[in-house]
């Protein structure tokens, strides 16, 4: 017999136990997984941003819009290559709110946003169509857009000048993202043009809400951010401005003290699994002492003992997680498909790292003291029974 | 039978000390599973009760057609003074009526101990009848701000959880210090919001005579369909009429929705994993008295008071780590202030609040908990073969 048949068979002497201890960790790590993601939603999130953009938005708040009279001024800064500006559209399609429209004049998108991948007519053409609009691949599948279509849309904030708030955009374009995180992005994107909007709006089209800067060089990010703030300092219209990063980070945590309150529940799953699977193991050695007493009298060494039921720990933990991760990571898919953009949830790779220390830590934390113990045994001691 | 059902299960519970490891894998499973369930709907429960106590139902709040929220919403001072005229308005103290403009401006915080990322906090300005319309907000320091001054005066709910808004200290905004006077507590979502003159945050935010919303009292609560058929049938207007109470209850919607399906998915899946440590103790402890078990069995105790017994364990081992669950949420989590992202994209600060209900609940779930893995142990036990039971071991 192997080694590692002999910790199997080991492992599986009472069934159920196994059954039952493999099904709890298994159950624990399905929401380790699931909350981890969540966890990581309301964290950080904005890793993919690169570093090469600012956002500069109004001091008060991003809420606050800012006169279109800026963009020369601060194309004009030492160090900018390029502004971009949006205006939030409050888009509602169908009843539905989750739609992150703005208005932007096409070329500066697409010169400062790179990883909006669309064929070139595409791009030719929503610079060229008044009234023309770009979707995110995420949100033309959720509704089956096609280029071409014409799309009824709802403002929620900008009525036209007959006082209407319904609006029609052409469909030119369906955008990608230049990798998974971005596409991920698509699902509730899209964006109209500004010329059009800022002639046919009641209001606001003279206003953009924030201006994105796209740098020379991404080292410059400080010294642009203060020219600009400086240049507005003590004006109506105050600029805050910082790294696209920051901008991202910002807005993420502004969804508050939820992040807190998932830690506190991964804290209460850890512990509580931590109970189980360290009584299962101390039980399941305290009724195999006999049993090391015999293999330390056929000359297995104190430390082959501890390796054994380490080992054992170890296998339970190993095969209840991995099961349990990746039970969360095809509930979180599904998940992710009915919560809409506003949760992007994945258990990617990096849950699987964290769920990885987690096995780890779990096995290594609750097998210690059994095996210790199993260690420890004195062959006479352990065979009378006393 | 009932006798012995008493014997067997005091015995049990008398020797649940000996096997204190695997009896508190269950108490501690449990606690842990009602304490999460528990911490989680309080806070569902607390927002949602911070905002409907914001509403009143002889208030409504008049938004621009089509905005689904104040923040959304704007309109001139010559729709405001139109509304002003409508029906069922009732009169306020000064003979007027009681209807209010009022301004939303959202305004950047910083949360206590953050240094970088601002949090959206409401700047309401407000007109002389916002008060009146809210009799529940009272100023507990300072004072009022002076009409055409940039004052200032903060919901309590504000100061405890953002830093640079104590009375006294100055926001800038817009190029201009805005100092803060007074500090008032409502007890409900207004807490959440920084107010200030409307006239002065119209002149300060360039909003000329507009306003975003305006709030009116109504005669009674059946006077608001009154209202809302004459301003809507005014060609000169696009407004929707809502009931205040209703406005703040609808945005509750989402947040309860996404927080119960959260604390559903969560509990039954920590359930589920509480189910099976409960099964595994409670198996040990059968198979650790098999041979006790067989010994009543021989002198004529009967097989289902054993197995009622072991039920009985299992539930009070259950009801325990209930107890303790229920009252670790409620040590950690009641009252505590907390913000989320409400409907006008700003924070909402709400309380938590564990209810008698909620409690209730969940030892409900930690007894059903415990007798499912109660169950099938108890089954064993009491099927023992009494003469193998003696035998073995």
């Amino acid at each position: 017999m192997t080694r590692t048949g002999f910790i199997l068979a080991n492992l599986f002497h009472k069934k159920t136990r196994t059954w039952l201890t493999l099904l709890s960790i298994g159950m624990a790590f399905v929401l380790f997984g699931l909350l981890q993601s969540l966890n990581l939603v309301f964290s950080a999130g904005a890793d993919f941003v690169g570093a090469t953009r600012l956002v500069t938005q109004s001091r008060v708040s991003f809420t606050q819009s800012l006169p279109m009279r800026m963009v020369p001024e601060m194309d004009a800064v030492p160090g900018v290559q390029r502004v971009m500006y949006q205006q939030w559209f409050g888009a509602v399609f169908r009843e539905d709110p989750q739609i992150f429209a703005f208005a932007v004049e096409p070329q500066r998108l697409h010169d400062v946003y790179p990883e909006w991948v669309m064929p070139e007519a595409q791009w030719k053409a929503f610079i060229d169509n008044r009234t023309g609009m770009i979707a995110g691949r995420g949100l033309a599948d959720k509704y089956g857009w096609k280029v071409g279509d014409k799309i009824p849309m709802k403002s929620n904030i900008f009525p036209q000048k007959n006082g209407s708030k319904d609006w029609t955009f052409d469909l030119v374009g369906i955008y990608d993202g230049k990798d998974e995180e971005w596409q991920r992005n698509t699902a509730g994107g899209m964006y109209v043009n500004h010329a059009y909007f800022a002639e046919a709006a009641l209001f606001g089209g003279g206003n953009a809400g924030i201006f994105v800067l796209k740098l020379e060089k991404p080292e410059m990010a400080e010294s642009v951010a203060s020219t600009v703030d400086k240049r507005y300092e003590n004006s109506a219209d105050e600029t805050k401005t910082q790294t696209e990063k920051d901008f991202q980070v910002g807005f993420v945590k502004q969804l508050g003290d939820i992040g807190l309150i998932v830690r506190w529940i991964l804290f209460a799953v850890f512990f509580t699994l931590l109970l189980v699977v360290g009584n299962t193991m101390a039980q399941s050695v305290r009724e195999r002492v006999p049993q090391f007493a015999v293999l330390k009298t056929l000359g297995f060494t104190d430390n082959n003992i501890l390796g054994f039921v380490l080992a054992e720990t170890m296998a339970l933990c190993v095969i209840g997680g991995v099961v349990g991760l990746a039970i969360a990571t095809s509930l979180g898919a599904v998940v992710a498909k009915f919560a809409g953009p506003m949760l992007p949830l994945a258990v990617d790779w990096r849950v699987w790292v964290a769920g990885v220390i987690a096995i780890v830590v779990l096995s290594l934390t609750v097998g210690l003291l059994p095996a210790l113990r199993a260690r420890r045994l004195k062959i006479v001691d352990a065979l009378a029974g006393r | 039978m009932l006798s012995q059902i008493f014997a067997i299960t005091r015995l049990n519970l008398l020797s649940v000390p000996q096997r204190w490891g695997p009896s508190l894998v269950i108490i501690i499973g449990l606690a842990g599973v009602v304490a999460v369930f528990t911490a989680l709907l309080a806070m569902a429960q607390g927002f949602q009760a911070t905002l409907k106590d914001s509403g009143r139902t002889d208030n409504a709040i008049i938004l621009r057609g089509g905005s689904g929220a104040e923040l959304n919403s704007g309109f001139g001072g010559d729709t405001a003074n139109l509304i002003r005229l409508g029906p069922g308005i009732r009169k306020g103290s000064n003979g007027k009526p009681l209807a209010s403009g009022e301004l939303i401006v959202i305004t950047e915080l910083m949360k206590k101990g953050e240094k970088v990322n601002g949090a959206n906090v409401t700047l309401r300005g407000v007109e002389a009848p916002s008060f009146e319309l809210r009799p529940q907000l009272r100023i507990v320091e300072g004072r009022k701000f002076t009409p055409g001054l940039r004052e200032i005066i903060v919901g309590g709910g504000v100061t405890r959880l953002f830093d640079g808004v104590a009375v006294g200290q100055t926001i800038r905004m817009r190029g201009s210090d805005w100092k803060v006077v007074g500090r008032f507590e409502a007890g409900d979502a207004n807490d959440s919001e920084l107010w200030a003159d409307a006239g002065s945050a119209q002149s300060a935010f360039n909003r000329g005579n507009g306003f975003s919303a305006m709030r009116v009292g109504l005669e009674s609560p059946a006077a608001l369909e009154t209202l809302k058929t004459t301003l809507t049938a005014d060609p000169r207007l696009t407004v929707e009429v809502l009931q205040e109470q209703a406005y703040y209850s609808a945005q509750t919607g989402q947040f309860r929705g996404m927080i119960s399906v959260l604390a559903g998915v969560v509990t039954f899946i920590m359930g589920l994993g509480a189910i099976f440590a409960a099964l595994n103790t409670m198996y040990a402890a059968v198979a650790s008295r098999t041979r006790e078990i067989a010994t009543l069995r021989a002198i004529g105790f009967g097989a289902l008071p054993v197995l009622v017994s072991v039920m009985i364990e299992a539930l009070v081992l259950s009801f325990i780590g209930g107890v303790i669950g229920a009252f670790l949420a409620w040590a950690l989590f009641d009252n505590l202030s907390v913000s989320t992202l409400g409907q006008s994209f700003t924070q909402v600060v709400f309380a938590f609040r564990v209810s008698f209900q909620l409690v209730l609940n969940g030892l409900v779930i930690a007894l059903v908990i415990g007798f499912i893995g109660g169950l099938l142990p108890a089954i064993r036990a009491a099927r023992l073969q009494v003469t193998t039971a003696l035998r073995g071991q």
